[in-house]
């Protein structure tokens, strides 16, 4: 076989990433690195690299490291996106990658921001089937039904989308889009009974109507959720007063 | 830490009464409408017959004479100002963090948006080309005084 094709480029990119150490730093800093990668590596791949062969106290979270689990969503060159499903050489490599936590929720150490503001406004959307009878059998749907909510159900709850909304960078009582895709996979399902309730409380302040559809949560999603159009599907469902 | 969700089939009570729903809708409502007001006022000012050269004391106070434009000025200027205000209203809600400046500010709106309604419906329905006892001087020349 020719070399040349059995070859991977490669290629030194500097990766310019915001770190923050609580009982060091007062302030977050830019701290440069400059790693040899290859066309196949991702930006988690380089994260890699940089703990394990530069400085093991950089410090992110991830877990399968395939874009199933949502754990390493980062701000990468201005874009929320996740770190395992972005290839360097998507992106220009002749300028340093930029690397900054999410933005909109605190902090804790370098990419590691606290997602417990997240969770509540997940939380608080009642993120579960909510159904009278008893479930002694299968409660069957048509293709139809189930095509309703389709594209809410890919939700990872990686935070991408919340954590570019720039209502929610300065309002943190917003739910954000992510509760609101939540919801929206319940309040469509037709085998659900809790529309009303998800209804009456996304009609609320901190609800809905805070959407200013910037679409930026649209353009976020590692999953290609229409996040932006969800939103407006339970607006007209509170308008409506019904699904 | 167990997360306990109280009873999560009863729907959560309502703090207090909530206008965004309201708010909302107004601006979806008010702003086509608006479209079809003002693009119609443009027209009718500047384009049909005489176009802009038709324009003067005399034009305004013809209209204003005539129940329809002055209907179509009130709902012109109550639409716009207050879709302008809750415009401005949503910006300082998303910006201001601070509650009692934030407070401030959109009670500034409201007045300021409140007086100008007001002062304008009182033109617009009161609205007299030739006030009686005024200075000749001052009247326009279609006044029956000179």
């Amino acid at each position: 076989m020719d070399k040349a094709i059995a070859e991977v480029a490669s290629f030194t990119v500097t990766l310019m990433i915001r770190r923050f150490d609580p009982e060091v730093d007062q302030e977050p800093k830019w701290v440069d690195y400059d790693v040899e990668m290859f066309g196949t590596d991702r930006v988690l791949d380089a994260l890699h690299k940089i703990k394990w062969e530069i400085d093991g106290s950089l410090t992110f979270r991830r877990s399968c490291a395939h874009g199933v689990c949502g754990s390493d969503a980062m701000r990468i060159n201005g874009r929320n996106r996740l770190a395992c499903k972005t290839l360097i050489k998507d992106l220009d490599i002749s300028n340093p990658i930029y690397i900054e936590p999410i933005k909109g929720l605190p902090v804790e150490k370098d990419l590691i921001v606290n997602m417990e503001p997240f969770y509540q406004a997940y939380r608080d959307i009642n993120p579960f089937l909510m159904a009278s009878d008893t479930p002694a059998k299968e409660r069957l749907q048509s293709p139809e039904d189930r095509a309703r909510y389709d594209d809410t159900t890919k939700c990872i709850l990686c935070a991408a989308c919340t954590t570019s909304c720039p209502v929610f960078w300065t309002d943190g009582q917003y739910f954000g889009p992510a509760a609101i895709v939540n919801a929206h996979r319940f309040i469509f399902d037709s085998r659900d009974e809790g529309a009303q309730v998800r209804i009456d409380i996304l009609n609320d302040k901190e609800g809905v109507w805070r959407c200013r559809t910037t679409f930026n949560c649209t353009e976020a999603c590692p999953r290609g959720i229409e996040v932006t159009k969800a939103i407006a599907e339970v607006k007209q469902a509170i308008l409506r007063g019904r699904p | 830490m167990a997360v306990i969700i109280e009873t999560p089939n009863s729907p959560r009570t309502r703090k207090q009464a909530n206008w965004e729903k309201y708010g909302w809708l107004f601006m979806r409502v008010s702003g086509p409408l608006l479209i079809v007001l003002i693009f119609t006022h443009l027209v009718v000012n500047l384009v049909v017959g005489d176009g802009i050269k038709a324009i003067d004391f005399a034009f305004v106070a013809g209209k204003w004479a005539d129940p329809f434009w002055q209907v179509w000025d009130m709902a012109m200027l109550w639409l716009a100002l207050i879709h302008g205000t809750n415009g401005m209203r949503t910006i300082v809600n998303d910006y201001v963090e601070k509650e009692t400046l934030r407070k401030g500010l959109v009670t500034t709106l409201w007045a300021v948006g409140g007086l100008l309604i007001l002062l304008g419906t009182l033109v617009i329905f009161t609205f007299d080309p030739c006030p009686a006892g005024a200075a000749a001087e001052l009247l326009p020349s279609f006044c029956p005084a000179n």
